[in-house]
C-alpha cells in the first residue's frame, strides 16, 4: 500500500512556523521530518512517523505553492487563491526575507550576478547554511535590488513599499543593496572581524549623507550611488594634511580641546598628523571606483589599526573623530566651503557601534 | 422581454504575461450571454488593464436568465494570430433573480482556465431588471429560492412543508464526442463545463416549476448531481424538499429566529418541550396567552381556542370527546412543574387505572374504517395494543389518517431535510434503503433491494422480479427505487421517508443507484396549510413525551417487520422502543442525549472478479447483500462498543470498482436516554476444549469489555444517575412530591422489569470460528479514538458540546493509495481500506492540533476507485473550537435548567409562537419578565445587526469568507441567505511532473475552487458559504503520458452573517481594517 496522492486544503490556509522554519532552513522533506522527530512532537501528540511525513509533505507544497507569491509581496495580500489572516501573511513574508549573518557576510557588496550565484556551495560549504537557503536568500537579495534599483524616493521607503518587510528588515535591505550598488570589499581577512550590523550601520550613514539623496530627494537611484560632486569636493580636504600651519593649527585645536579629557592623550598627539593623513588620504581618493571599493579596508588600514597598536578605548575614538572635524570649522580656509559639502561636515560623525575583541573599535566614517 | 441583464467590466489584475516580447498582455473582454456577444477595447500592454466598459445590456427571457451562465472570457489581443484566450468566469446570475437575495454581483473574479488554473482576476459588476411578467411564468421560475441546507434555514419560518421535489436531465457529454477528431482539452473542458452549468440552471428551473405547481416559494435541502454516464451521456439530477417559507421580518420574531446556533445547541441535552408553537393556527397574540399564563386552568384556555375545529372533528372518530381533554396541557411526564403537575401525575395514575377495554375499543373502529389501507391498517394497530395508546389512540389515528391523507397525495412522500421544526417528526421508524445495479447501455437487468432498519433485520427481495423488456429511462430507474423506499417505509409502520438521498457509483457501463432515508411518522401541521388539522394536532402532541417521542416505535409491536427487542421508553416508560435505532437525519433538538457522541464508522472491501456487462452487474447484485449485511453487522458491533444505542446521520456509500466492492458507512453514535443501555458484546468460540484458545477468547473477552469501559468513560456516558435526576428533580412542591414519588415508584418497578429483560435480550454474540471472525473483532479494537481534546462527528453538531467559540476551519483532504499486489484476499483489502480511513482521521487530527479542543463536524467521506489498483478517499469537515470549562459545566447546568425549563417552557410556547421555530432565547423563571425582554432587545438588537453587517459588507471584495458544511456560523447568526452556489471545475494539465506531481496539482485546484466559491459569494455581498458539500471530486491521472484530468462540484448556500457578541463585532473588523489597503487598492481601481 503506497500513498500515491495526499492533500490538506484547508478554507484558511495552515501554516506551521516550525516547519515554515525549516522549510526556509532548505532541510529536504526527510530531514524535515526526522528534525521534527527529533523535536519530541510525536510524544506531545501521539501522532505516527507517517502522520508527520504527511504533514510536512503537505505543509512543504503550500509553501512551495505560495514562494511565487512570496516574491512580489503585495500579491500575497491580494490574491485570492490562499486565504490566509494578515497576520500571517507579514509573519510569511518576514521569515521569508529574513537572512543569515552568517551569509550575508559573505555576500554582502558583492555584485549580485550569476558568477556570484556560482559560488554560493562554496559559501553554503564554508557557512554551513543549507545551499537551498542560500540560494533563497542571495535570490531574495538580487530581487529586492532589480526592484529598487532605478526607483525615486528613499531606498528604505520603496523597499518597505514594494516588499511590505518590517522596517527594520527594510533598513537592513536597503545596506544590503547599497552595499551591492558600490561594492564595497568586505571580504577581506582585515574586515572579517566586523558584523553585518556595523556595515548596515555605516551604510545608513552614508546614505543619509553621502548620496545623492542627501542632497536633492527627486532623483532616480538617489540612495543608491554616492553624490559624485560630494566625493570630488572632498579633494579639497587635501589641504588639511598637504598646508603645514593648517596640519598644525588643526592638531593645536584638537589638542586643546582633548586635553585631560582622553586617555590616550599623549599617544594621540604624537600621533595626529599620521592619523589626519591616513584620513584625509582616504577621503581624497574616493573619486576612483576602486578606491570606493576599498574604503573600509582603507580605513581600518589606516585608522582603526593606529589606534588599535595604541589601544584607545572606544569613548577616546569618538571623542577623538568629533573633535577632529568641529575643529576644521574653526580653520579659515573652511569657513566657506562648497555649499555641497556643508550639509557633510556638518553632519555627526558616525559613532562605532561595536568593539572589537580585543577591546578596540574601529572609526569607519569620516567627515 | 421580461428582463434585463446588465454587465460592466470593470478591470482586471495580476493577467499573465502572454507577450513574451514585452512582459506584457493586451487584454480585452468578451462578455456572452445565450447567443448575444459584448467585447471590451483592447487595453494594451498592461497586466492590470483598466476597461472600463459601458453597461453591456442583454434583452432575454427569465427563461434564459435561470438556465445560462454568463460568460466572460478574458483574450490575449494577438494583431497577426488568433487571439489566445486568458481564461473564463462562470458568473450564475440565479441569485440576482429572486427578491429578498443579492440585488447586485460585483467584485473580482479569478479568471480561471481550465489547463492553466487561475490567471488573475476580473472586476465585474451584474445586475438584472426584472419585469413583472403578468402572464405569469409558464417556463421559468424565477422567484423559487433554493437552499441546500438540509434544515428550515435561519431567519426564515417553514408555513408549509410540501414535500419532496425531483427532476433530471439528460445529453451527450461533450467529452466524447471528439472520438474521432483530435480531443482538444481546453475546448473539450469548457464546452463540458459550459454544458452542465447550463443543464443545472435548466434543471433549477424545471425544478422551480414544479415548487410552483405545488403552490411553494422555495426548495430546501437542494441537492444536485451529476453522472458521469462516459459514452453514454451526462445525467444532472436533482431533489430537494419544496417548502413555503416566510421571512421573518417583524423585529421581535427576527430576534429569536435568527438566533444562534450556539444557543440553539445549549438547549439540546435539555428536555425541551416538542410541542410546536401555534404559528400555523392562526394568529395568537402574545398578550392574550399571557393572561393565562399562571392560571390553573390553562389546559382548558387553550382548548377553548381551538374548540371549534375540536368540534368538528372529534366525533368522527374518537368515542371518548372528553378523554383527550385530560392530555391537553402541554406537559410531558419528564417535565413538570406548579399547576402542572396535577396533570402529571393524574396522567400516570390514570394510566395504569384505565380499563384496557379502551384500547381494544379503539383500534376495531380504526381498523373498520382504514382496512383499505395497509399501512393505516399498521399504524392503526400499532396504536390500539400498544401500551401507550389509550387516550392519545383515536386521535393520534386520526393524526395518521390525515397526515396519510396529506401525503397520499404525493407520489413520494420523502423530506430531503435532515433537521425539522420542532413537532415535525413525530416517530422515527429506522433506516430504509434501497438499491439497484443497473447496466447503462441495457434495458433488462437484475435489480437488487434491500431494506435496512434500526435493528439486524435484512430483507432481500425478489430481484429479478424487476426485469422488464419496457425501455427504461434514468426516471424510470429512480422511480423504481424511490417506490421501494416507500414500500419500505411502509412496513415499518411509517408514511413518510426523512432524511432522503439518493446517490449513484459508475464503473465503465454498471452503474449502482442508491437510495436511503429515515421511515418516519410525521406531523400533518407542516404538510398542508388549513388551520384545522393544526389545531388538532397540536393537542395530540401533547401527549407526546419530550425528548423520546421519536424514539417510540411506529409499527405494530406484535406485527413487527423485523425482529428486535422492544422495551418501555426510559424516558416515559409510557411507550415501547427499539434497543437501538439508526437514522440518516440529525439528532432531533428535543432528544435527550447522555454524554457525547462520535463518529463510528464501518468501512468494507470485497474482491469481485472482472466480468462484463450483465455478467458483471448480477455479480455485484450478489455482493451486495453480503456487504450490506455486514456494514450494518460492523456499525452494530462499534456501536455496542462505544456503549451507545444511536446512530445519527448514517450514511452507506457502496462504491463500485473494476475488480472491488468497496463499502463505507458513517454515522454518530450518540446515547439516547430514551433507549436502554446496550449490552456488551460477548464472544464465543466454537472450540470450547482447548484450553489455550480459551483464554485466547477470555483475554479477548476482557479487552472488549475494558474498550466498552473507556469509551463510556471518554464519551462520558453514566446512563442511570443522570436519567434519574432528570425523571425524578422536578419536585418544587411537597405535596405533589409524595405523589409523583408514588407514580414514580411504579415507574422504578418497571425498571427492575425492564433490566431483567435486558439481561436476558444480552444476545450479542460475536461468534469467532474461524480467523475472518477473529480478525474482524481485531479490526474493531483498532479503531482508536480521536485524541484528547478531539470530538468527532458526521452530523451537524455534537451532542454533547454546546458552547462553540467562533473560530471555524472547513478543509479538503483527499488520499490515494496504490493497492500493492494483485492477488489480495479480502482480509488485506479490507486492512488497507481501514488504515487509510484511520490514518487520514489521524493525520486531521495532528494537523489541527492547535484547534483544541475542538469538534470536527458533518465529517463526510467519500470513496472511489478511479482506477483497478487505486482507492480514493476524499473527506470534507469542519473544525469547530468549544470552550472547554463551560463544556464541563453544562452538563450540572443542564439538570437545572432544564427545570428551569421545564418550568417555563409552556408558558413561553403560548406567548411567542415564533420563538420557537428556532428556539432561542435563555430561559427566565418568570414568563412576564421574558416577555418584557424580548420586547426591550429586539429594537436594539436590530440596530446592532445593521451597524454589523455594514462592515463585511463594504470589505467584501477581499473581506474573508468562511466555508463551512454546517448549516449556521458558530457564535454568529445569519442574517440574509443570498443564494445558491452551484459550481462545477475541470483542471487537466498535461504537465504534471511541472506541477508538483498528483498531490501538486489536485493541492492547487482545490485551492483554486474554494478561492472561486469566495470569490463568488464576496461578489454577492456574502460572507460565508454554509452547507457547502464538495459532491464530486473525480480525479484521473496517466503518469506516463504526464497527464491529469479532476472535475469538482460544490454547492452551497451564500450568507451574510453578523457576529453575536460586540466583543467579537470588534475582532472581526480589525482584520477587516488589516485589509483595507488590498480593499482599497481594488476600489482606486474601478
Amino acid at each position: 500500500m503506497t500513498s500515491e496522492l495526499d492533500i490538506f486544503v484547508g478554507n484558511t490556509t495552515l501554516i506551521d512556523e516550525d516547519v515554515y522554519r525549516l522549510w526556509l532552513d532548505g532541510y529536504s522533506v526527510g530531514d524535515a521530518v526526522a528534525l521534527r522527530v527529533r523535536s519530541g512532537i510525536l510524544e506531545q501528540t501521539g501522532a505516527t512517523a507517517a502522520v508527520l511525513q504527511s504533514d510536512t509533505m503537505d505543509h512543504y507544497r503550500t509553501f512551495h505553492m505560495l514562494e511565487r507569491l512570496l516574491h512580489a509581496p503585495p500579491k500575497l495580500l491580494h490574491q485570492l487563491i490562499y486565504q490566509i489572516p494578515p497576520s500571517r501573511q507579514a509573519l510569511l513574508i518576514e521569515r521569508y526575507y529574513a537572512f543569515d549573518e552568517a551569509f550575508v557576510r559573505e555576500v554582502l557588496g558583492k555584485k549580485l550576478s550569476k558568477g556570484t550565484k556560482k559560488d554560493l556551495d562554496d559559501i553554503s560549504t564554508k557557512t554551513g547554511i543549507t545551499l537551498k537557503s542560500c540560494r533563497r536568500q542571495f535570490d531574495n537579495f538580487k530581487r529586492v535590488f532589480k526592484v529598487v534599483e532605478e526607483m525615486r524616493g528613499s531606498l528604505v521607503d520603496n523597499i518597505q513599499q514594494h516588499f511590505l518587510l518590517s522596517d527594520r528588515l527594510a533598513r537592513d535591505y536597503a545596506a544590503i543593496v547599497f552595499f551591492a550598488n558600490n561594492r564595497f570589499e568586505t571580504g577581506k581577512k582585515k574586515l572579517q572581524y566586523l558584523s553585518f550590523g556595523d556595515f548596515a550601520f555605516c551604510a545608513e550613514l552614508m546614505i543619509q549623507n553621502w548620496t545623492l539623496g542627501a542632497v536633492d530627494s527627486q532623483v532616480d537611484d538617489m540612495d543608491m550611488d554616492l553624490d559624485k560632486e560630494f566625493l570630488q569636493d572632498l579633494k579639497e580636504l587635501k589641504v588639511l594634511v598637504a598646508d603645514k600651519d593648517l596640519l598644525d593649527l588643526h592638531k593645536s585645536l584638537v589638542c586643546t580641546a582633548l586635553r585631560g579629557k582622553l586617555g590616550v592623550f599623549s599617544e594621540m598627539e604624537a600621533n595626529f598628523k599620521n592619523l589626519s593623513r591616513g584620513l584625509v588620504n582616504v577621503a581624497t581618493k574616493l573619486t576612483h571606483n576602486k578606491d570606493v571599493r576599498d574604503l573600509f579596508v582603507d580605513l581600518v588600514e589606516k585608522f582603526v589599526e593606529p589606534c588599535r597598536s595604541d589601544h584607545w578605548p572606544l569613548s577616546d575614538v569618538r571623542l577623538f573623530l568629533n573633535q577632529y572635524s568641529a575643529s576644521v570649522h574653526s580653520l579659515d580656509g573652511f569657513r566657506n566651503l562648497p555649499k555641497a559639502v556643508r550639509p557633510h561636515l556638518a553632519a555627526p560623525p558616525p559613532l562605532p557601534q561595536r568593539v572589537s575583541p580585543c577591546g578596540h573599535q574601529r572609526g569607519c566614517h569620516k567627515t | 422581454m421580461p428582463g434585463k441583464l446588465k454587465v460592466k467590466i470593470v478591470a482586471g489584475r495580476h493577467l499573465p504575461v502572454m507577450d513574451r516580447a514585452s512582459d506584457l498582455t493586451d487584454a480585452f473582454v468578451e462578455v456572452k450571454f445565450g447567443n448575444t456577444t459584448f467585447k471590451t477595447d483592447v487595453y494594451p500592454k498592461s497586466l492590470n488593464p483598466q476597461w472600463n466598459s459601458e453597461w453591456f445590456k442583454f434583452e432575454v427571457d427569465d427563461e434564459d436568465l435561470q438556465d445560462e451562465p454568463l460568460q466572460i472570457t478574458v483574450l490575449d489581443h494577438d494583431t497577426y494570430s488568433a487571439n489566445d484566450a486568458i481564461g473564463k468566469v462562470y458568473i450564475d446570475i440565479d441569485p440576482l433573480l429572486y427578491s429578498e437575495a443579492a440585488t447586485v454581483i460585483s467584485g473580482w473574479f479569478p479568471i480561471y482556465d481550465t489547463i492553466h488554473g487561475i490567471r488573475g482576476e476580473i472586476n465585474v459588476v451584474v445586475k438584472v431588471d426584472l419585469f413583472n411578467d403578468l402572464n405569469r411564468f409558464r417556463q421559468s421560475s424565477c422567484g423559487v429560492k433554493f437552499f441546500c441546507t438540509t434544515s428550515i434555514p435561519k431567519c426564515y419560518r417553514a408555513v408549509i412543508i410540501h414535500g419532496f421535489v425531483e427532476e433530471l436531465v439528460v445529453n451527450e457529454d461533450p467529452e466524447y464526442q471528439w472520438i474521432d477528431r483530435i480531443r482538444t482539452p481546453r475546448a473539450s473542458n469548457e464546452a463540458r463545463q459550459r454544458l452542465i452549468s447550463l443543464m443545472s440552471g435548466e434543471l433549477q428551473r424545471k425544478i422551480g416549476l414544479k415548487v410552483l405547481e405545488m403552490r411553494g416559494n422555495a426548495v430546501v435541502g437542494y441537492l444536485q448531481c451529476f453522472d458521469l454516464e462516459g459514452e453514454s451521456g451526462l445525467v444532472v439530477r436533482a431533489i430537494g424538499t419544496a417548502c413555503t417559507l416566510d421571512k421573518l421580518s417583524s423585529p421581535a420574531a427576527f430576534l429569536p429566529a435568527c438566533n444562534s446556533p450556539s444557543k440553539e445547541m445549549k438547549e439540546i441535552p435539555f428536555n425541551e418541550d416538542p410541542n410546536p408553537n401555534t404559528h400555523s393556527s392562526g394568529p395568537s397574540t402574545p398578550l392574550k396567552n399571557q393572561t393565562y399564563s399562571f392560571s390553573p386552568s390553562k389546559s382548558y384556555s387553550r382548548q377553548s381556542s381551538s374548540s371549534d375545529t375540536d368540534l368538528s372533528l372529534t366525533p368522527k372518530t374518537a368515542p371518548y370527546p372528553q378523554g383527550p381533554r385530560i392530555y391537553l396541557c402541554p406537559s410531558s411526564p419528564s417535565l413538570s412543574c406548579g399547576s402542572l403537575h396535577l396533570k402529571k401525575s393524574c396522567l400516570l395514575l390514570s394510566e395504569s387505572s384505565l380499563p384496557p377495554h379502551h384500547s381494544s375499543l379503539v383500534s376495531p373502529v380504526l381498523r373498520k374504517s382504514v382496512s383499505f389501507s395497509e399501512e393505516l391498517f399498521l399504524a392503526a394497530s400499532g396504536m390500539g395494543s400498544g401500551s401507550a395508546g389509550k387516550e392519545g389512540g383515536p386521535f393520534k389515528a386520526l393524526l395518521r389518517q390525515q397526515t396519510q391523507s396529506a401525503l397520499e397525495q404525493r407520489e413520494f412522500p420523502f423530506f430531503t431535510l435532515t433537521a425539522f421544526p420542532p413537532g415535525f417528526l413525530v416517530h422515527v421508524g429506522g433506516v430504509v434503503s434501497a438499491r439497484s445495479v443497473k447496466l447503462l447501455d441495457r434495458i433488462h437487468n437484475p435489480a437488487f433491494v434491500g431494506i435496512m432498519s434500526n435493528t439486524r433485520s435484512y430483507k432481500l427481495l425478489d430481484w429479478n422480479s424487476f426485469n422488464s423488456d419496457e425501455p427504461e429511462t434514468r426516471d424510470a430507474w429512480w422511480a423504481e427505487i424511490r417506490q421501494e423506499i416507500k414500500s419500505h417505509a411502509k412496513a415499518l409502520g411509517c408514511h413518510a421517508v426523512v432524511g432522503y438521498s439518493e446517490s449513484t457509483s459508475i464503473c465503465e457501463e454498471v452503474c449502482i443507484l442508491s437510495a436511503s432515508g429515515t421511515a418516519a411518522v410525521l406531523n400533518p401541521r407542516f404538510l398542508q396549510d388549513g388551520t384545522v388539522e393544526g389545531c388538532l394536532e397540536q393537542r395530540l402532541e401533547e401527549n407526546l413525551p419530550a425528548g423520546c417521542g421519536f424514539c417510540h416505535i411506529p409499527y405494530d409491536e406484535l406485527n413487527m417487520p423485523f425482529p428486535a427487542h422492544l422495551t418501555y421508553c426510559y424516558n416515559c416508560r409510557k411507550q415501547k422502543v427499539p434497543d437501538v435505532l439508526f437514522t440518516t437525519i440529525d439528532l432531533p433538538t428535543d432528544a435527550t442525549v447522555i454524554g457525547k457522541g462520535c463518529l463510528i464508522q464501518a468501512r468494507l472491501c470485497r474482491l469481485k472478479k472482472k466480468a462484463q456487462a450483465e455478467a458483471n452487474a448480477t455479480a455485484i447484485s450478489n455482493l451486495l447483500p453480503f456487504m450490506e449485511y455486514e456494514v450494518h453487522t460492523q456499525l452494530m458491533n462499534k456501536l455496542k462498543l462505544k456503549g451507545m444505542n444511536a446512530l445519527f446521520g448514517l450514511r452507506i456509500q457502496i462504491t463500485v470498482g473494476e475488480n472491488m466492492l468497496m463499502g463505507l458507512a458513517s454515522a454518530t453514535g450518540v446515547y439516547l436516554a430514551a433507549l436502554p443501555t446496550p449490552g456488551g458484546i460477548q464472544i464465543a468460540g466454537k472450540t470450547p476444549n482447548d484450553g489455550s484458545y480459551e483464554q485466547h477468547i477470555s483475554h479477548m473477552q476482557k479487552k472488549i469489555n475494558d474498550t466498552i469501559a473507556k469509551n463510556k468513560e471518554l464519551y462520558e456516558i453514566n446512563p442511570p444517575e443522570i436519567s434519574e435526576e432528570i425523571i425524578g428533580s422536578p419536585i418544587p412542591e411537597p405535596r405533589q412530591r409524595s405523589r409523583l414519588l408514588r407514580s414514580q415508584s411504579e415507574s422504578s418497578d418497571e425498571v427492575t422489569e425492564l433490566d431483567l429483560s435486558h439481561g436476558k435480550k444480552d444476545a450479542f454474540v460475536l461468534e469467532i470460528d474461524d480467523t475472518d471472525a477473529m480478525e474482524d473483532v481485531h479490526s474493531l479494537l483498532t479503531d482508536v479514538p480521536p485524541p484528547s481534546g478531539f470530538y468527532s462527528c458526521n452530523t451537524e453538531i455534537m451532542p454533547g458540546i454546546n458552547n462553540w467559540t467562533s473560530e471555524i476551519q472547513m478543509f479538503t483532504s483527499v488520499r490515494v493509495i496504490r493497492l500493492s499486489s494483485l492477488n489480495l484476499t479480502n482480509q488485506a483489502l479490507n486492512k488497507n481500506f481501514n488504515d487509510l480511513c484511520e490514518n487520514l482521521l489521524k493525520s486531521l487530527y495532528f494537523k489541527l492540533r492547535s484547534m483544541i479542543p475542538c469538534c470536527l463536524c458533518h465529517v463526510n467521506f467519500t470513496v472511489s476507485l478511479p482506477e483497478d489498483e487505486l482507492i480514493q478517499v476524499t473527506v470534507t469537515a469542519v473544525a469547530i473550537t468549544f470552550d472547554k470549562n463551560q463544556a464541563l459545566q453544562t452538563t450540572k447546568a443542564h439538570v437545572e435548567k432544564s427545570l428551569q425549563r421545564a418550568s417555563t417552557d409552556n408558558e413561553e410556547l403560548l406567548q411567542f409562537p415564533l420563538e420557537l421555530c428556532s428556539d432561542s432565547l435563555p430561559s427566565h423563571p418568570f414568563p412576564p419578565a421574558k416577555a418584557v425582554t424580548v420586547e426591550k432587545t429586539s429594537p436594539m438588537g436590530e440596530g446592532n445587526f445593521r451597524n454589523r453587517s455594514a462592515a463585511p459588507c463594504a470589505n467584501s471584495t477581499v473581506g474573508v469568507v468562511k466555508m463551512t458544511p454546517l448549516s449556521f456560523i458558530p457564535g454568529a447568526k445569519i442574517t440574509k441567505y443570498l443564494g445558491i452556489i452551484n459550481m462545477f471545475f475541470i483542471r487537466e494539465t498535461t504537465s504534471l511532473r511541472e506541477e508538483g506531481g498528483v498531490s501538486g496539482f489536485l493541492h492547487a485546484f482545490i485551492a483554486e475552487v474554494f478561492a472561486m466559491v469566495r470569490a463568488h459569494v464576496a461578489a454577492l455581498g456574502g460572507n460565508a458559504v454554509v452547507s457547502y458539500i464538495m459532491k464530486q471530486c473525480v480525479f484521473m491521472e496517466n503518469p506516463n503520458k504526464n497527464q491529469a484530468q479532476c472535475l469538482i462540484n460544490v454547492s452551497g448556500d451564500a450568507v451574510v452573517f453578523a457576529r453575536e457578541s460586540e466583543l467579537e463585532v470588534v475582532s472581526t473588523q480589525q482584520p477587516a481594517a488589516n485589509c483595507q489597503p488590498a480593499c482599497t487598492g481594488g476600489e482606486v481601481t474601478t
